[in-house]
C-alpha cells in the first residue's frame, strides 16, 4: 500500500472489509448506510492536513448520532431518509481530530433494546457467530469493530447499549462518566442516562478515541466541565496499591459457573500485578432493572414525542384531521418495543402513578448511587463484575421483552449512578467472547483505564480466549 | 396495581399511538408482565430519600444572550414533511375547523 | 389604583367575585431561552428558527443568562422570596406549535413564591395588597395560523421558545375594577424595571383568569372557572363581569357551578365554554434532565435586589416629597418610567416644577398623541424644553409665544432660543424702542391719549393693545404698561 495517502489507503481498506464480511443488509447487517465516495473525499482532506491525534483512522457511528451527509434514523422507520441539517459535537470533535467516518451502524429502534433485533433495517449479527446477535442497542457498531472494519467506533449507552455489546462481540467497550462527553446531537432516548461511548479494537484505541470526544461542550447543558484526564497507559506496569472491588451481588449463585471463573480468572491476573481484590456489597442491585425501566421510559415516553410528523422525517396524514395524522405517524412510524416502552413510560408518569413509579424508582435510583460511594469511599479504586451474565444468545431467543430487560442487569447500575464503566474481553465460553466490566468513580476514568491497560496486557489477545 | 385495557387505551390517548383491539391484549399482558417487576420496588424504604433530579451537582450553566444561532445546513424544505410559504403545515386541527383565529 | 367599592347591582349584589389572575410576560431578551435564535418580532415564518427550537433530534437546551436576570428582577418588584434553586420540567402534551411535545417550565420548584403588589386603596385608605403565589420561568409556544390555507394549520416556530415569566396571583380580587387596577399596576411595576414590551395587543403579556362567585359573608371559595382568550386590560374586566354574571345566576337557581374553561368572545361581549380539548389533561410533569437546577447564588440575588431601579410607589412618594405636586398630577406624571423621566428632566433642569409639570401634562402629552411619537423618543428633549420655561419665566417670551416655539420644537427638534429668534418672537425690552412705540401710538391716537392722560385709566388696555400690535407681539406687555403709566403720571 502506498504511504502517501494513508486516510484513503485505510478507508479503502474498510470499505473493501465491508464487502468482506458482507456488512450490508444481506450479510451482518451492521452497517446501514455508508458513501465510499463521500468518505473518501473526507480521507483525501484529512491526508492533505495530517497531524489530527486520529489523522485518517476510518470509524462507525451508531446510527443515532447526528452526522452531515449520511442518514441518522435511529434504526427507525419514523425517520427514513432523515438527514441531520446539523452535525453533533463528537462528530464534529473526531472529524478535527482527522478520524474519517466511513458507516453509519445498525442499532434498535431509537436504542431501546439489547439485541439490535429491533431495528427497522433488520437484525444485526455478531461476526463471531452469526445465528447468534451483537448484543444491543450498539451492536452494529460493536460489530463492525469485531469484524476488523473500523478499529473504533461510536455508540451509545443508556442502560449497557456499549459495554454489553463489546462482551459480545469480544471488543472493548467504553460508558464514560455522566457528562463527561456531551451529548448534543445524539438523539435522546432517556437524558439523564444517556452518554455516548466508545468501541475500540483494544483498550488503547477506545482511551484515544475517549480522549478525543472528552470534554465540556457549551451546547450540551449536562456536560462537566473538567479537564480530561490522559487515558494511555502502559499495560506492562505493576498495581501494587490498587484495590479493586468484587461486587457479591454480580456474582450470584445463579451466575454461570463458566462466567464466574473467567471473571475470577480476571482478578487473579490483576493480583497478580499486584492488585488487591476486596469482596465488597452494593446492596440495591438487583433493583436496578426495575428503577431503569421505569425512569428510561419515562423519559423515552417524552423525548419521542416530538416525533409527530410535523417537522422532519416520517408522516402519515391519516384520515382524521390533526390527531389522525399524529396517530397515523407515530403508530406507522415506531417499532412495536419503542411503542411498548413508549406506552410504559406514559403510564407511570401518569396522574395518580407518578409517585408509586417514577418518584419511587428516582428514591431508589438516589440508594443506588450511594451503594457506589460508600464503596469507593472505603478506599476501592475501581470495581469489576461481569458485564453480562451469559454470552450472545441466538436471535428470537429472548421473546420475553423482561427477559431481554434482564440482559442489563449488571450494567444499568453505572448509568443509573452516573459513573464510568467499561467492558474488556476476558475469554471465551463455547467460543463466544465474555467481558469483565470496570467501574470507576464519576470522572476518575484514568483509573479504569489504567487497570483495563494491565488486563489486556495480562490476559492477551481477546482476552486470552480459550 | 394492574393495568387494564382502558389504562392502556388512555395512554395510548396521550401518547398519540392508535393501537387495535388485539394489540391492545398484548399490551395489556405486557405491561403488567412489565410491571409486577417494577412493584419491588415498593417494599423498598425510600422515607426521607432524595429522588435523583439530574446527575452532578453544578447548576445549570448559563449562556450570554447573543447570537449567532447554530446554523441549519440544509434548508427546512428539504426535510420538513409538508412546507408552504415558509410555515409547516399540518392537517387542521378539528376543533378549528371554522378556522377561528388562535392565540397559541 | 383603584378605590374598593361595593357592587350596586341588584343581581350580582348577594354575591361576591373572586379573582385570581395568571399572567404570562414575555421576557424582553436578544435571543430565545434555550437557545441563540433572535427573538425579534415580524420575522418571516420559520426564519428564526434553529435545531433546538425546531426540536431537531439530538438537540439541547442551554440557558439563557439574561432571561434569568429579567425573571430575578421581576420576582424582586414583585417582593418575592426567590428560590437558590429551582427545577424545571417538563410539561407534556402535543401541539403542532409546541416543537419537542413538551414545554420547559417550572413546576414544584419554582424560581420565586409569596409575593405581593400595592394595586391600591380601600375607601378608608389602607393598602389593597394582592398576593403573588409564584413566579416561574418557562418558554413560549410557536404560533398557529388556521386561516391561510383550507383545510390546513400553518405552523411558524419563530416564537416558540421565547422566554415567559407566568405570575399567578393569589385570589385575592374582588372585583373586575381591582382586577383591572392590578393588571395596570403590574403592567407599569414591569414597565420601570424594563423587563418587557409589556403589550397585551403584541402579545407581550397575556392574561388568564381564574373567578368564582360566592354569597356575601362566605369565607370558602366556590367552585372556580378559568377565563380565556381576552387581548385587552379592558376585555378582561368585561369578561370577568360577564362570568360573574353567568355564575350568579347558576347559583341563584340553587345549581351548581361546573369547573370549566371558557373563553371571552369580545365581540359579542360574552363567555361560552371551551369546546372540550381533543385529550383529556395530563401534562405528567417531571424534571426537565436536559437542565440541572438553575442554582442562584445568594450574595447575586441580594445585589439583583440592590440595583432594582426606583418602582413606581416610591417614585410617586419622592415626587410629592421633592416637587410638592398634587396626587393627580403624580399620578399622571409617574405612569411610565418614561414619562416620569421626562418630567423629572425638565423639572431639575428648569428648576421649576410646577411649571415643568404643567408643560409635560398639557402641550407634551398633546403633542404625543397628535404626533404619534413615543416619549423616549420624542423630538423635544428635557433639556429644549426647561429651557423654553426659563424663557417664558424670564419674560424672554410671552407666552402665547412659548406654546408656539413649542409647536415649532416638536416639529423641527431645533432648540427654543433659536426658533425665537427665527420667527422674532424674543419680546422687545429696550427702553428705546419701546418708547418709540409707545409715542408712536399716543401720537396716531391723540383723542384716545389725550382721555387716558386725563385720568380714563380703563384705556390703558386699548393702548397696550395698540403697542402690542405695533410691535407685531414682540413688545414686553409689562414694560409697554409701565411705560404708559408713566406717560399719564408725567
Amino acid at each position: 500500500m502506498s504511504t502517501e495517502h494513508p486516510a484513503r489507503d485505510a478507508v479503502r481498506a474498510a470499505f473493501a472489509r465491508m464487502d468482506a464480511v458482507k456488512a450490508g443488509r444481506d450479510g451482518l447487517n451492521c452497517v446501514l448506510w455508508s458513501d465510499r465516495g463521500w468518505s473518501l473525499d473526507l480521507a483525501k482532506e484529512a491526508d492533505q492536513n495530517p497531524g489530527g491525534v486520529l489523522a485518517g483512522v476510518p470509524f462507525a457511528v451508531k446510527d443515532n448520532i447526528a452526522t452531515h451527509h449520511l442518514p441518522t434514523t435511529c434504526g427507525s422507520r419514523i425517520l427514513e431518509g432523515y438527514v441531520s441539517p446539523y452535525e453533533a459535537t463528537v462528530i464534529r470533535r473526531l472529524r478535527e481530530a482527522g478520524a474519517v467516518l466511513v458507516a453509519k451502524t445498525n442499532c434498535d429502534e431509537f436504542a431501546m433494546g439489547s439485541s439490535t433485533e429491533h431495528s427497522a433495517y433488520g437484525p444485526a449479527r455478531n461476526p463471531v457467530d452469526p445465528s447468534r446477535v451483537p448484543g444491543g442497542s450498539s451492536g452494529g457498531s460493536a460489530a463492525a469493530v469485531a469484524a476488523g472494519i473500523v478499529p473504533i467506533a461510536l455508540g451509545s449507552e443508556t442502560g449497557g447499549s456499549v459495554r454489553q455489546p463489546a462482551a459480545f462481540c469480544g471488543v472493548v467497550g467504553v460508558k464514560p462518566t455522566y457528562g463527561r462527553v456531551s451529548r448534543y446531537g445524539l438523539v435522546a432516548f432517556a437524558s439523564s442516562l444517556d452518554q455516548v461511548g466508545v468501541f475500540g479494537a483494544t483498550v488503547s484505541h477506545a482511551a484515544r478515541a475517549m480522549e478525543v470526544i472528552a470534554g465540556r461542550d457549551e451546547r450540551d447543558s449536562t456536560s462537566a466541565d473538567r479537564p480530561v484526564p490522559q487515558l494511555g497507559f502502559d499495560g506492562s506496569q505493576r498495581l501494587d496499591g490498587v484495590v479493586i472491588g468484587r461486587p457479591r451481588e454480580y456474582f450470584p449463585d445463579s451466575l454461570d459457573a463458566r462466567m464466574r471463573e473467567r471473571v475470577d480468572s480476571a482478578l487473579g491476573a490483576l493480583r497478580d500485578r499486584g492488585a488487591e481484590v476486596k469482596e465488597i456489597s452494593l446492596e440495591h442491585t438487583d433493583l436496578a432493572i426495575p428503577v431503569y425501566y421505569i425512569v428510561a421510559t419515562a423519559e423515552a415516553s417524552s423525548n419521542l414525542a416530538r416525533f409527530d410528523g410535523v417537522r422532519y422525517g416520517f408522516r402519515d396524514n391519516g384520515n382524521d384531521g390533526l390527531k389522525g395524522m399524529y396517530e397515523a405517524t407515530r403508530s406507522h412510524g415506531f417499532g412495536a418495543e419503542v411503542t411498548r416502552r413508549i406506552l410504559l413510560g406514559t403510564y407511570v408518569l401518569s396522574a395518580g402513578y407518578y409517585d408509586a413509579y417514577y418518584k419511587k424508582a428516582q428514591q431508589v435510583r438516589t440508594l443506588i448511587t450511594r451503594d457506589f460511594g460508600d464503596a469507593f469511599d472505603n478506599g476501592v479504586d475501581v470495581i469489576l463484575t461481569p458485564t453480562t451474565p451469559t454470552p450472545a444468545f441466538e436471535l428470537g431467543a429472548k421473546a420475553e421483552p423482561y427477559e431481554m430487560y434482564l440482559n442489563d442487569i449488571f450494567t444499568a447500575t453505572a448509568n443509573l449512578a452516573g459513573v464510568p464503566a467499561m467492558s474488556v474481553p476476558v475469554g471465551t465460553i463455547d467460543g463466544l467472547p465474555v467481558g469483565a466490566q470496570i467501574i470507576a468513580r464519576h470522572f476518575e476514568e484514568g483509573k479504569m483505564f489504567r487497570v483495563a491497560s494491565v488486563l489486556e496486557n495480562a490476559l492477551g489477545a481477546n482476552g486470552g480466549a480459550r | 396495581m394492574a393495568v387494564t385495557r382502558d389504562d392502556v387505551a388512555h395512554v395510548a390517548e396521550l401518547a398519540r399511538i392508535a393501537l387495535d383491539e388485539t394489540r391492545v391484549g398484548d399490551l395489556v399482558r405486557e405491561l403488567n408482565g412489565i410491571l409486577s417487576h417494577m412493584d419491588e420496588l415498593r417494599k423498598v424504604d425510600t422515607e426521607g430519600v432524595e429522588p435523583t433530579a439530574g446527575v452532578g451537582d453544578a447548576g445549570t450553566p448559563l449562556r450570554p444572550d447573543e447570537g449567532p444561532p447554530i446554523p441549519l445546513d440544509r434548508p427546512r424544505e428539504k426535510f420538513a414533511p409538508a412546507m408552504r410559504d415558509g410555515f409547516f403545515i399540518v392537517p387542521r386541527l378539528s376543533t378549528h375547523e371554522d378556522a377561528v383565529e388562535d392565540a397559541g | 389604583m383603584s378605590t374598593r367599592v361595593s357592587v350596586a347591582d341588584p343581581i350580582t349584589e348577594r354575591y361576591e367575585m373572586v379573582v385570581g389572575l395568571e399572567v404570562h410576560v414575555q421576557l424582553r431578551t436578544e435571543t430565545k431561552a434555550f437557545c441563540k435564535c433572535s427573538t425579534t418580532f415580524g420575522a418571516a415564518p420559520n426564519a428564526n428558527t434553529c435545531p433546538v427550537c425546531l426540536a431537531l433530534p439530538g438537540s439541547l437546551p442551554v440557558l439563557n443568562e439574561e432571561a434569568v436576570k429579567l425573571a430575578v428582577r421581576a420576582a424582586c418588584a414583585l417582593q418575592c422570596e426567590i428560590k437558590p434553586i429551582s427545577i424545571f420540567a417538563r410539561k407534556n402534551y402535543f401541539y403542532p406549535d409546541l416543537p419537542k411535545g413538551y414545554q420547559i417550565s417550572q413546576y414544584d420548584k419554582p424560581l420565586a413564591t409569596n409575593g405581593r403588589m400595592v394595586i391600591g386603596k380601600n375607601a378608608d385608605g389602607t393598602p389593597i395588597t394582592i398576593g403573588i403565589t409564584r413566579l416561574h420561568m418557562e418558554e413560549d409556544a410557536g404560533k398557529s395560523v388556521h386561516d391561510r390555507f383550507p383545510g390546513a394549520s400553518a405552523i411558524d416556530l419563530n416564537r416558540a421558545g421565547v422566554p415567559l415569566i407566568e405570575i399567578v396571583s393569589e385570589p385575592d380580587m374582588r372585583s373586575s375594577a381591582e382586577a383591572g387596577a392590578y393588571l395596570r399596576v403590574l403592567k407599569q411595576l414591569l414597565e420601570y424595571i424594563d423587563v418587557s414590551d409589556v403589550n397585551m395587543e403584541e402579545g407581550s403579556l397575556r392574561v388568564d383568569a381564574n373567578v368564582s362567585a360566592r354569597e356575601r359573608g362566605e369565607t370558602r371559595l366556590g367552585t372556580k372557572t378559568e377565563v380565556k382568550n381576552m387581548n385587552s386590560f379592558s376585555g378582561v374586566e368585561r369578561a370577568l363581569e360577564a362570568e360573574f354574571a353567568r355564575q350568579c345566576a347558576i347559583l341563584d337557581r340553587g345549581e351548581k357551578v361546573q369547573q370549566q374553561t371558557m373563553l371571552w368572545d369580545g365581540a359579542r361581549g360574552e363567555v361560552r365554554p371551551a369546546r372540550s380539548k381533543e385529550e383529556s389533561h395530563d401534562y405528567r410533569y417531571f424534571p426537565e434532565p436536559d437542565l440541572p437546577p438553575l442554582r442562584l447564588d445568594r450574595d447575586w440575588i441580594s445585589d439583583m435586589k440592590a440595583c432594582l431601579p426606583e418602582l413606581p410607589q416610591a417614585r410617586q412618594k419622592r415626587f410629592a416629597d421633592e416637587y410638592s405636586l398634587p396626587a393627580g398630577d403624580i399620578e399622571v406624571l409617574t405612569s411610565s418610567p418614561a414619562l416620569a423621566d421626562y418630567f423629572e428632566g425638565v423639572a431639575r433642569q428648569s428648576d421649576d416644577p410646577k411649571a415643568a409639570a404643567n408643560w409635560v401634562m398639557g402641550e407634551v402629552l398633546a403633542a404625543l398623541k397628535t404626533t404619534d411619537q413615543q416619549i423616549a423618543h420624542f423630538s423635544v428633549r428635557p433639556a429644549d424644553l426647561a429651557r423654553l420655561i426659563e424663557l417664558v419665566r424670564d419674560g424672554f417670551v410671552s407666552n402665547t409665544a412659548g406654546k408656539k416655539i413649542f409647536a415649532a420644537m416638536v416639529e423641527t427638534g431645533d432648540p427654543p432660543a433659536r426658533i425665537a429668534e427665527r420667527e422674532g418672537l424674543v419680546q422687545v425690552r429696550d427702553a428705546s424702542e419701546l418708547e418709540k412705540w409707545v409715542d408712536e401710538v399716543l401720537a396716531e391716537n391723540p383723542d384716545e391719549a389725550k382721555r387716558f392722560r386725563d385720568g380714563e385709566k380703563k384705556l390703558l388696555g386699548v393702548l397696550v393693545g395698540q403697542v402690542m400690535k405695533k410691535s407685531k407681539g414682540r413688545a414686553d406687555p409689562r414694560r409697554v404698561n409701565q411705560l404708559l403709566s408713566e406717560r399719564a403720571a408725567s
